[in-house]
């Protein structure tokens, strides 16, 4: 070995590629200084767990997340994945993280050493930052509660199948996941404070019982409620006007049948989908975010000769397939690949920022050939979501090299129509056209709450606003309907209107 | 520096998602169970201590959301990879029920497939074949119980022996009792002793320190007294879990396995046998705890065998039938008296014994076995050529003729053949199902 050589090598974070845990952390604090230092990411405190191919998988089934309530659907789910990955069909992920305060993110211990270093900058600085740092996240989600949310949930649930049978709780669950979509608060915020009032209500009358020392009591969920929570609970109801898009929380409230043990099932179930809501709405955004993190940081530490020629090779070898976007005629295409996507825009923020061609400066003069490409994408990190972002950030240099075009299909027609392609007269329209595609309301059903006489007969009326004619699957509609039917326990209207 | 830690989970219990399976596996308990039944009939028994894949109809296990029809109204999407296209190209559309124009609502986690497919563990394939076996007639002759003890939680106790310690109420206990007795926390004596230190440390103290250093001195004294008097946990706040002994029924039972290996018996004849008895013996293993099973082997003569000579060594020579019976009742007399036990009986043959043989076994089964036995299965094992010969339930070799005549006679007797491994397994259910037993 030439002394040039010997020297470099030495200033290798790892000169083979076994991972040890001296070297991970000897790795994660030149990945941090770049992330902080360079990029001037903002990340909540790391918690990083080396963890199985089984515990992967494991996590995988259930949400990704490390503590869940049990129930069939994830056994399934394990079944499935575990047969995909035991027969070659489908690997694991590399990574899964979690947006919680500190941030959790699990490592594969199958991974090489780059796979690792590879993996804490996605996750560990991308995600995380944007986790933090998004609006949708900051306002709709509780990084910092979720984990002691998921824990109470999964002791809860056990509980009530102690209390009142495993059949019973499946019943209420399985009820309760037909309604996951139509579980969220889309357009308003959920009720936080209220709901910060109650669990301070709660956590009173709990600590009464303990002086009163009812012992036993207080570790039952009730089997009826009392008059106060019943007049609260009247109360709320009162509150909702109607038409509510949150079908859970009205059935939660408002539900003539439900015990109060069944209810918190329903908002167990209901604040879960809220908690990741946002994750569905920012798809793009958020594996843009954390690919282009690990790229530039990948890049960097071999810049600064942390990392060797096979490491980078190995780096890249992995992330171009990660970023590999099939074309549409292609028997892989599955869709838009979001990390593809999102690397792209991003990857082109930054040279529209650094080196701008006269169409740039045409579409983007806020910011194109100023150089400050850091700002603007922590802004748009910061500030946007799938839809909005495609919207105002997709440049007809990405639409070109992506060789984008939008498709009208009409069912009553027995043709389907180009609408635009990548070129001068129709950027702009495949823009809107690509936006629209990530706007969830306009892929979910809108379906609401728009009656319930709760005086009457009690029945409960739902309205899907049909949107572009498309209709409702009739299948799933009716098995669904019998679900929401379980929960209300009264005569269940399911209307279709154009909107 | 931000803050950072690693924690290595490798080691943390395995098969979280167990209750999970579990609950996968009740929920889907019939459609599971029908397939079990299938992949039986087209299974071979080596295959016996492997799990096994099996396909459920996922009807049973769907997962219902509201979707959008993908058939219906208009729609936009942007595709990648444009070749040829222009603005205002038609294209016709695929016919219907072809490949394109799913998408993503028919979401990739295959739930929009007929099928579901998943791996069952040997222990769980093996639950779900056994589930609906029994020995028949178990309970009809309730005789000797064997009363075997087993031991329950019983509340607590405050003696016992220290590996039934209950922590958390012993905890419990001392800390309300050093609450009730104030006992000095080691939190407020170290706040005194620092203050202590604090004025020893003064070179030259006024009055007031003196004062207050031997105020301090005697406190901690006091303190330090009071803590050996109300120790921190004391035997009076120790409590154990108790267990107590319950009785336990069970019923005795006794599995006899004949299994001839005479030369007439082929080396394939012969691993059929003993599939079915591994089959069986596994079944008894996993459903009847407390069941003696007696393997017998005979050619010419018989001998009672261990079961890894039973199953694995090689023997062959002559056939008389009947010297399996006379060792069997050999053994029973010796050990199994009918007044005690539940006998049962199992026996395989090619069905060719010494001639003359075939009556003597039916004399002493009617004469001798099938007065004490609960139930006797005689299964004859052919070869696949003779099953053709042999196709009906009349015609047979010696002995299936001989006990054929007698079998009515005994509604506790089952006669059976098999020609190929795949026979095993129904076979199998066909002696011992429940159904089976009842019209017994």
């Amino acid at each position: 070995m030439s002394a040039a050589a010997a020297e470099k090598s030495s200033a290798l974070l790892y000169p083979d590629n076994d991972w040890d845990f001296t070297r991970l952390k000897a790795t994660y604090n030149a990945i941090e200084d770049i992330a902080l230092n360079d990029l001037g990411l903002d990340v909540y405190p790391n918690q990083i767990e080396i963890i199985s191919s089984e515990q992967m998988l494991d996590a995988y089934s259930s949400h990704g997340m490390p503590l869940m309530y049990r129930h069939w659907s994830y056994g399934k789910h394990f079944a499935r994945d575990q047969q995909l990955y035991q027969r070659g069909y489908q690997g694991l992920a590399y990574e899964i993280v979690i947006n919680s305060d500190p941030c959790i993110a699990y490592l594969m211990e199958e991974n090489t050493m780059t796979m690792q270093a590879l993996v804490m900058a996605h996750a560990c600085f991308g995600h995380n930052h944007f986790f933090k740092n998004n609006y949708l996240f900051r306002q709709w989600t509780d990084a910092e509660g979720i984990l002691s949310y998921l824990d109470f949930a999964k002791k809860y649930v056990a509980k009530c199948e102690d209390e009142y049978g495993l059949d019973e709780v499946e019943r209420i669950l399985d009820a309760a996941h037909a309604l996951m979509d139509q579980g969220v608060f889309r357009y308003r915020r959920p009720p936080r404070l209220s709901e910060a009032d109650k669990v301070a209500r709660a956590a009173a009358r709990a600590e009464h019982e303990q002086k009163t020392f009812n012992d036993i009591w207080r570790t039952l969920p009730a089997v009826e409620e009392d008059d106060e929570d019943k007049e609260e609970r009247a109360n709320e109801v009162k509150d909702i006007k109607l038409p509510e898009e949150n079908i859970l929380y009205f059935i939660e409230k408002a539900s003539p049948v439900l015990k109060p043990w069944q209810r918190e099932l329903v908002r167990i179930v209901r604040n879960i989908a809220q908690y990741f809501y946002p994750q569905r709405q920012t798809k793009v955004m958020n594996e843009g975010c954390a690919t282009f993190v690990h790229h530039y940081i990948m890049n960097e530490l071999y810049a600064r000769g942390q990392i060797g020629e096979g490491a980078i090779m190995e780096f890249l070898h992995s992330h171009s397939s990660v970023v590999f976007q099939p074309d549409f005629d292609d028997p892989r295409y599955s869709g838009i690949n979001p990390y593809a996507l999102g690397f792209a825009m991003m990857e082109d923020i930054r040279r529209i920022s650094e080196r701008p061609t006269e169409e740039d400066r045409e579409w983007f003069p806020q910011f194109a050939g100023r150089g400050d490409w850091r700002a603007v994408l922590k802004d748009a990190w910061a500030n946007y979501r799938d839809e909005s972002f495609i919207l105002q950030y997709l440049s007809p240099t990405v639409m070109r090299n992506l060789r984008l075009f939008a498709v009208h299909d009409d069912s009553e027609e027995s043709h389907v129509e180009i609408s635009a392609i990548h070129n001068s007269g129709g950027f702009k329209r495949l823009r809107e056209k690509l936006a629209a595609q990530y706007d969830l309301g306009m892929h979910e059903p809108n379906i609401q709450v728009v009656a319930a006489d709760l005086d009457g007969d009690r029945m409960l009326t739902l309205r899907h606003a049909v949107h572009n004619g498309r209709t409702l699957d009739t299948k799933t509609r009716d098995d669904v309907l019998w679900h929401v039917h379980r929960l209300w326990g009264h005569k269940v209207k399911l209307e279709e209107e154009a909107a | 520096m931000n803050h950072f830690h690693f924690i290595d989970r490798r080691k943390n219990p395995k098969g979280k998602s167990l209750g999970n399976r579990q609950r996968f596996l009740k929920r889907a308990r019939v459609q599971i169970k029908e397939a079990v039944q299938k992949s039986l009939r087209e299974r071979s028994i080596e295959d016996i201590d492997k799990g096994e894949k099996i396909t459920i109809p996922s009807k049973s296990t769907a997962e219902p959301r509201f979707r959008l029809n993908p058939d219906a109204g208009e729609r936009d999407a942007v595709h990648p990879g444009n070749k040829e296209f222009t603005p205002g190209d038609k294209i016709k559309k695929p016919p219907k029920g072809g490949g394109k124009g799913k998408g993503k609502d028919a979401s990739a986690d295959g739930e929009g497939e007929d099928s579901f497919q998943f791996t069952l563990t040997q222990e769980e394939f093996l639950d779900i074949f056994f589930e609906d076996l029994e020995l028949p007639n178990l309970v009809k002759r309730s005789l000797k119980e064997l009363k075997s003890t087993a031991y329950k939680r019983a509340g607590l106790t405050v003696a016992g022996s220290p590996n039934n310690i209950n922590l958390i109420r012993t905890m419990r206990n001392a800390h309300g009792r050093r609450l009730a007795l104030r006992r000095p926390s080691t939190s407020e004596m170290n706040a005194l002793k620092a203050r202590l230190f604090e004025l020893e440390a003064i070179a030259q103290p006024n009055d007031n320190e003196v004062a207050e250093k031997l105020r301090l001195v005697e406190q901690l004294q006091a303190m330090e007294q009071r803590r050996r008097y109300v120790p921190f946990i004391d035997p009076l706040d120790v409590r154990y879990n108790a267990y107590a002994p319950t009785p336990v029924e069970t019923t005795a039972a006794v599995m006899f396995c004949l299994m001839d290996v005479s030369g007439s018996m082929g080396e394939r004849e012969k691993d059929l046998a003993k599939r079915f008895y591994m089959l069986l013996h596994l079944f008894l293993k996993r459903r009847y705890e407390r069941v003696d099973v007696v393997f017998i082997r005979h050619t010419h003569h018989a001998e009672e065998v261990d079961e890894e000579t039973f199953f694995y060594s090689r023997q062959s020579g002559g056939t008389v039938v009947s010297t399996a019976l006379e060792k069997m009742l050999e053994v029973q007399r010796e050990r199994y008296s009918p007044s005690e036990w539940n006998i049962y009986v199992a026996q395989a043959s090619d069905g060719f014994t010494q001639s003359g043989d075939a009556q003597r076994c039916v004399e002493i089964l009617e004469e001798e076995v099938m007065p004490i036995s609960q139930y006797y299965a005689y299964i004859e094992i052919l070869d696949e050529r003779e099953l053709e010969v042999f196709s009906d339930a009349d015609s047979g070799a010696e002995l299936w003729r001989a006990y054929r005549i007698f079998a009515p006679k005994w509604p506790n007797f089952a006669q059976t053949r098999i020609a190929r491994p795949q026979d095993i397994f129904p076979v199998f259910r066909e002696l011992f199902s429940k159904d089976a037993k009842e019209a017994a």
